[in-house]
């Protein structure tokens, strides 16, 4: 699909950054980023989480400022010193989740701040929401002016988000993972209006981790790499391969040490679990020395199922069996006592204290079984705790500094070794690699693999497609609440997931 | 998969039809909720009136809109707060110390005009109001906090002002008296006209300048306020100014309604006015509400406590009626918000 030349050879780019810089406290997250937009184009921006592309996101959209490095538009150089700026620009920011006021109707949600105004500087509410409308048609979107933004679905919310972007007639049009949430009919629609603002002269910023996407819709890709500038190409000239190449570094496949392990009997079963509005029909087992994932889209109700199963939340129907036994539901203490463990997707609000030292929040599952007389030794509790944390390499000066000192991935290090210390026979891990550096995702691949080795049933929610598979040994996939596909490993790849995930096909088991 | 194709100009039709109705659905909930209070407050005066005819009888009703004057005032200032997800609860504190400085100052000059005094107290409100809002703006600690210690500080200061010491009506001058209690135009209480405009004005501001909508885009969604380049810190602090002169023109309007002042005045007042806010249809997490709503709630509550009396019923029941009158509003709120979010919902199903 590829458009047809606009020819932007000896054409000046519309927007150039070079040797771009910023630092947060230690974290280098963007070091020497160039980009050149070009009016007419939609280019792509990839990378792999923490990459750097949200900072590079948030620096256009004026919501961060550059430490070093130069922006500039049409030539000139270009300052944003707030959202402000960036709008006055022509920039133009549609966020993954898009920011709108609920409140508030959809004419005002596209107009706060610049209505139409009368006489006295009054808000011409009639002009406005014709206005509005007329943004509408030109788009081809059948929504209502007057309706509340409560409600809309997420497709809609960013035909909102580009409405708006169109009434200030803005030339940039950034798009952060615009996709992630959107049906197959959904991104179609959306490509069709991203097409036409492109030929009518605007150019297009589309960050997005979904590879065929990027070959659909773009002309050329910048990779980035631990927040610095790899390449930037013409689509046409590589292959989706190279492109995951250049993101990750290295070949995939060294990057998860999966271990072949002897599968034996199922230990979790789960029968036709549902909860009203989250999830239903979810049957499935893990058998131990299993890695079974559990992939699809933000919003899928994964996590709603391990949740359930672990017995955080409540489900209405259905029964989970550890070992034949059935577990009483909405109870994580009999969770724990049947051999359960989770470790949760949000490490700071539901997996650590984070004010406690390393050894409380790593002898925190099993402070019982340590102390003696519901006495808790010094001694006895520094020991276990340097038990695990040596055994995960967790990165701390001391074993008693607070939690909160840590970097991110030594944090989750810590929330496993919390588990892992109740000895689990099944351990559910909830994105177990989100936000953490590339060498410790390794380690962490490596211990869940090890765990596997030893008979350990794991189920791994993630959403991150190379490490489903290259980790797992079966692939379910969710969409919108329920069990799209159940993929064995030899069958597994991008696409049989991709398309379980989006709904598109019902996969037979 | 061909054969299951939708056919593009039927879809569209569809779709064309229903948001408008969900729209129109939206808008007659939201005018439901002021329409709710309107009813349960003619209901209520109608039953009284029914037990007893005086009490809409022209000194009674005059009573009424009086007592009702300064109530409204300050639930007009506290809407604009709330509904920038922000809570002020010093004005009782506020009103207390302003009546207060409101009477020394006219014992000191008995010959200055009545709009000395009330600019006076509005300026030393809006000074006290616009403490809150920099302490709220620059703290980054919840408003409901600051405002907490606030209220103690302003009722401490007032407290030392007065120093055991009460200022006696019969010392007052006999025209900001006369002020306080006789009938205006059309035989309405000056007071309830000043609240009148003030609910009119703050209404036409809050619906139709872009500073008064961005208010309720920085409740209904903090973060997408700061997104879209709305100034928050300013509109906030801006707002808590606003307020402080409200309380501060309340303080001034008690003074003249009652005459007889000392430290203790409007001890308690902020929790009534909130409670107004909340029975008017204000969402305590801000984004929605309107002030004329609020100035209802205003109304309800002084009307209940006028009426309750006449009705015989206990003055021990008063604050339970109150409260039930409260979570009766909010568990309205809700299900008007269950109602709404249901027909959106119904109707994205369909799209896909």
């Amino acid at each position: 699909m590829t458009s047809d030349s606009p020819g932007e050879s000896g054409t000046a780019p519309l927007l150039t950054l070079t040797e771009v810089h910023k630092t947060f406290g230690a974290v280098r997250a963007l070091r020497g980023v160039d980009l050149a937009l070009y009016s007419g184009e939609a280019h792509a921006l990839v990378g792999e989480n923490g990459a750097g592309k949200s900072t590079l996101v948030k620096i256009l959209a004026g919501a961060h400022r550059p430490d070093d490095g130069d922006m500039s538009l049409d030539g000139k150089p270009l300052a944003l010193s707030g959202p402000a700026d960036a709008r006055d620009a022509g920039i133009a920011v549609i966020y993954q989740e898009p920011t709108l006021f609920p409140d508030l109707s959809v004419a005002e949600n596209i107009f706060m701040g610049r209505q139409p105004q009368r006489r006295l500087r009054r808000i011409d509410g009639q002009a406005m929401h014709r206005q509005c409308a007329d943004l509408f048609d030109r788009l081809g979107v059948s929504l209502d002016p007057h309706r509340p933004a409560r409600g809309l679905s997420i497709a809609d919310q960013q035909l909102v988000e580009i409405a708006k972007a169109l009434s200030f007639d803005a030339r940039i049009l950034i798009m952060d993972e615009p996709t992630a949430a959107l049906s197959g009919v959904e991104v179609e629609r959306l490509f069709a209006v991203v097409r036409s603002l492109c030929d009518a002269g605007s150019a297009v910023l589309f960050v997005s981790h979904r590879l065929d996407e990027v070959f659909e819709l773009c002309k050329r890709v910048t990779v980035l790499r631990d927040g610095a500038w790899v390449s930037t190409d013409p689509t046409a000239d590589l292959t989706p391969d190279q492109v995951i190449r250049r993101m990750v570094g290295r070949e995939v496949s060294a990057m998860y040490p999966k271990q072949d392990a002897t599968i034996g009997d199922p230990v979790l079963e789960v029968r036709d679990l549902a909860r009203l509005g989250a999830f239903e029909d979810i049957s499935f087992s893990v058998r131990s020395g299993e890695i079974v994932a559990l992939a699809g889209l933000v919003g899928a109700g994964r996590s709603e199922v391990a949740r359930a199963i672990f017995g955080v939340d409540r489900y209405d129907r259905g029964s989970v069996l550890v070992n034949g036994k059935r577990l009483s539901a909405g109870r994580p203490a009999a969770a724990m006592k049947a051999g359960l463990a989770l470790v949760p997707e949000d490490r700071r609000q539901q997996g650590l204290v984070m004010e406690l030292s390393v050894e409380r929040n790593a002898n925190l599952t099993h402070r019982w079984a340590l102390s003696r007389f519901g006495w808790l030794s010094r001694r006895t509790e520094r020991a276990s705790a340097r038990q695990w944390t040596d055994l995960l390499r967790v990165k701390t000066s001391t074993v008693t500094a607070p939690v909160s000192t840590l970097s991110g991935g030594n944090q989750q290090k810590t929330v496993l070794a919390k588990w892992l210390a109740t000895e689990p026979q099944v351990l559910i891990v909830d994105e177990p690699t989100r936000g953490i550096d590339v060498g410790t995702k390794a380690e962490v691949h490596r211990l869940l693999s090890e765990l596997a080795g030893r008979g350990v049933a794991v189920l791994m929610v993630s959403s991150e497609l190379p490490e489903v598979l290259g980790m797992a040994d079966r692939v379910l996939v969710m969409h919108e609440g329920r069990l799209t596909g159940e993929i064995d490993r030899s069958e597994a790849d991008e696409e049989s997931v991709m398309f379980a995930a989006t709904g598109r096909q019902e996969a037979a088991s | 998969m061909s054969a299951t194709r939708v056919d593009p100009p039927r879809e569209t039709a569809r779709e064309q039809s229903a948001p408008s109705s969900t729209a129109r659905a939206a808008r007659y909930l939201m005018v439901v909720r002021e329409l709710g209070v309107l009813a349960v407050l003619l209901l209520l005066i109608l039953i009284t009136y029914a037990t007893n005819s005086r009490f809409l009888s022209e000194q009674s009703v005059r009573d009424l809109l009086l007592g009702a004057a300064i109530l409204v005032i300050l639930a007009v200032g506290q809407t604009l707060v709330i509904v920038t997800r922000n809570v002020d609860l010093s004005v009782g504190s506020l009103v207390g110390l302003i009546a207060f400085g409101t009477g020394k100052l006219l014992l000191e000059y008995p010959g200055a005009p009545i709009i000395v005094a009330i600019l006076a107290g509005m300026l030393a409100g809006a000074f006290f109001g616009a403490l809150n809002g920099a302490l709220v703006a620059l703290a980054k600690v919840p408003a409901l906090v600051i405002t907490l210690g606030t209220l103690y500080i302003y009722r401490s200061i007032d407290h030392l002002w007065a120093s055991g010491q009460q200022i006696n009506a019969a010392d007052m001058p006999a025209g900001f008296l006369d002020f306080g209690r006789s009938a205006g135009i059309l035989g309405i209480p000056w007071l309830a006209w000043i609240a009148l405009i003030v609910v009119a004005v703050a209404t036409f501001y809050m619906r139709s300048y872009r500073s008064g909508r961005e208010l309720y885009a920085i409740g209904s969604d903090p973060d997408a306020a700061r997104l879209s380049g709305i100034p928050s810190g300013r509109r906030v602090f801006g707002v808590f100014a606003i307020n402080g002169a409200l309380a501060g023109l309340a303080g001034v309007l008690y003074a003249a309604r009652y005459g007889t002042l000392d430290a203790t005045v409007g001890t308690g007042l902020e929790l009534e006015v909130v409670a107004a806010a909340v029975i008017g249809g204000v969402a305590i997490f801000g984004g929605s509400g309107t002030v004329y709503g609020a100035a209802l709630g205003a109304l309800l509550l002084t009307t209940i406590d006028s009426a309750l009396p006449v009705l015989r019923v206990d003055a021990f029941w008063q604050q339970a009626f109150v409260g039930a009158l409260i979570l009766a509003a909010i568990g309205f709120d809700r299900l008007l918000s269950v109602r709404l979010a249901r027909r959106m919902k119904s109707r994205r199903t369909h799209v896909v």
